[in-house]
């Protein structure tokens, strides 16, 4: 599902050099996999994550998803794959507060192949027990709503693989749990591969598959120009 | 669905300053149109005012000064034409009909006109249209005190059938000027949408004789309306009152007269347009300013569209269509405002000269104009739009401590 082989992202460093921020040889998730990477504040894990969703443009090295080499694609059909075949769940949730909580999904499904389904979008919601908050905007609900939100919409597209970036950073030990639950079920239930980052040692217990993102990042080295 | 529910959402997130560009537009686009309209509405509406007749006969003077008293009852009189004069022209075979008209005394600031009946009874004042008095009046006789009121005059007045009056010497009002006769009100004039209707119409003789103005002159005429019977007959009678004549003036063709006046004006146009082009410029602006402005603001909710899956060109696409549904707001208010502006001012211009603009009318800068303002908008939104387009997502993501 997920392959990277020979990934690297610096960036300027204020003395003139550059700062390698991820250097990965070789990573793998096999479809339908839940892998949990264990990561400290400033690891490079976000950007990691960023250049797997071609986000964010890698110096060298490539990211394939699905049999598509995202990293060999202009700009546009990068957008288009991640639209297609990802969900990503951010930490701050990323939701559209001028959207409602039904819009919210909607806009998230409409970039991707199936476009804008009202009817999937309401399922969804139902299944992260929104059903009654379609028309609410995000300030009108608590933290854990949102975040639940957020999981609707990255998997309302049928994703293959969801990244969720320590998705329950900004919520307390007991939505913490039901957060995660529920990321890890709904995946499940998708079929969608699901690569976590945290830091958060209770969050990485939950998982069976766990690994350390320091272990495969060789990056951290000053490179000068 | 996305794209228009990405502008609704952002109009209604930054609604004030939505309202108020929009604002903006819509003075500005109104203000155009209102321009536009009124310039060539009221250069139509007074060139192709001539009641009927092809040329004014009057004292030596501007061709202008007559058309405008005698047509328009607007200005003072040149002075005055002989009855002997009167007489010629009436009796000239290249003239149809000559009406004599005299001027110099009001009603309240409501010109008294005296004139011949036959004006009222044999005269179309527009191709096939002839004057009607209301039900239940009729026109004056031309040897007694009797007065028809223009529907306009009447109504401002309050005149009806029956009511008696004294003139006031001169042309504008002056209480203490009042002239001693009596003149009863005989009828009122159906609307006619031309300077007629706002004046108080009396019988000449009624005028000439009026206490208190010169005898010596109660026989002149102050401008003689002519019905010629050949265009022919207008080069002929210019020839012998304008060229080889000296004692007065043939003005002739009427429309073309006024013509004279807007083509004397015309600078005065290219002014308008250019202040219409500036306030079109600067509505723009307004737009470019206002998305720009707050693209700070909504660089977060780009950065997770296009994290979404949105590529560059849609939320490029996003905020030029912002800018332009800000135009087309600003253009559809902007027709309430032309059409607010355009009756305010066909009110002054009909009180003012009794030319009527017609508010219904169709003219291609109604279209013209809310088209261009849109498509200014958009162009205004090219530098937020360009912004939009190039916001970094991931740095634009990541979380602030």
């Amino acid at each position: 599902m997920l392959a990277v082989t020979d990934l690297i992202k610096s960036y300027p460093s204020p003395e003139g050099g550059r700062v390698e921020i991820v250097n990965v040889a070789s990573f793998r998730l096999a479809a339908g996999e839940q892998l949990a990477l264990r990561g400290e504040s400033g690891s490079g894990k976000t950007t990691f994550l960023n250049l797997i969703a071609g986000i964010l443009a890698a110096d060298a090295g490539t990211v394939e998803i699905d049999g598509t080499a995202m990293t060999a694609l202009s700009e546009p059909k990068r957008d288009r794959l991640r639209a297609d075949k990802l969900g990503y769940i951010f930490q701050t949730f990323n939701l559209l507060q001028g959207y409602t909580v039904l819009e919210n999904v909607l806009l998230g499904m409409s970039f991707g192949p199936r476009g804008a389904d009202r009817a999937h979008a309401r399922e969804m919601l139902g299944r992260v027990g929104l059903g009654h908050r379609l028309d609410h905007f995000p300030n009108q609900l608590s933290t854990g709503q949102q975040q639940r939100v957020a999981v609707a919409r990255a998997l309302a597209n049928r994703p293959k693989l969801v990244l969720a970036d320590e998705p329950t950073g900004n919520l307390d030990r007991k939505h913490s749990r039901e957060a995660l639950a529920l990321i890890r079920e709904v995946s499940k239930e998708q079929g969608a591969a699901l690569l976590l980052v945290s830091h958060d040692e209770e969050v990485l217990g939950a998982f069976e598959n766990r690994s350390d993102f320091a272990a495969l990042n060789r990056a951290r080295q000053e490179v000068r120009s | 669905m996305t794209l228009p529910l990405i502008v609704y959402r952002s109009l209604r997130q930054h609604a004030l300053s939505t309202i108020v560009t929009a604002g903006g537009i819509a003075l500005a686009c109104g203000l155009l149109m209102c321009v536009w309209m009124v310039k060539t509405q009221a250069q139509a509406a007074f060139t192709s005012t001539t009641s009927g007749f092809d040329a004014v006969l009057g004292a030596r003077g501007s061709k202008l000064q007559l058309v405008l008293n005698a047509i328009f009852h607007l200005e003072a009189s040149p002075g005055n034409v002989a009855a002997a004069d009167f007489e010629m022209i009436k009796r000239h075979p290249m003239i149809k009909t000559a009406i004599p008209l005299a001027v110099g005394d009001n009603l309240r600031g409501f010109r008294l006109v005296g004139t011949a009946p036959e004006l009222f009874t044999n005269v179309e004042y527009a191709p096939g249209k002839k004057f009607t008095v209301r039900a239940g009046g009729k026109v004056f006789a031309a040897d007694a005190k009797e007065a028809l009121a223009g529907s306009f005059a009447a109504q401002r007045l309050g005149l009806k059938v029956g009511d008696t009056f004294r003139p006031f010497h001169g042309l504008a009002f002056d209480p203490k000027a009042e002239h001693a006769d009596d003149f009863k009100v005989t009828g009122i004039l159906e609307p006619t949408n031309t300077p007629v209707d706002r004046v108080i119409w009396i019988p000449l003789r009624g005028l000439q004789t009026m206490s208190g103005h010169d005898p010596k002159a109660a026989t002149d005429v102050s401008a003689v309306l002519l019905q010629l019977r050949t265009p022919m007959a207008g080069l002929q009678l210019d020839m012998m009152y304008n060229k080889q004549g000296n004692r007065l003036t043939f003005a002739y063709p009427v429309g073309a007269i006024v013509a004279e006046l807007f083509g004397k004006i015309a600078w005065f146009d290219q002014v308008l347009a250019l202040v219409a082009y500036l306030v079109a410029l600067v509505a723009a602006g307004s737009v470019l300013a206002s998305i720009y402005n707050s693209m700070s603001a909504r660089r977060r909710d780009l950065a997770i569209l296009r994290a979404l899956g949105a590529r560059r060109r849609t939320v490029f696409g996003a905020v030029l269509a912002e800018a332009a549904a800000i135009g087309a707001l600003g253009a559809a208010v902007g027709f309430a405002v032309y059409y607010g502006l355009f009756a305010g001012v066909a009110a002054v211009i009909r009180a003012e000269t009794g030319v009527v603009l017609d508010l219904a009318a169709k003219h291609p800068v109604l279209w013209i104009c809310p088209l261009a303002m849109i498509g200014l908008c958009a162009l205004g939104g090219i530098v937020p739009a360009w912004k939009a387009y190039r916001t970094p997502v991931a740095e634009t993501l990541a979380p602030v401590s």
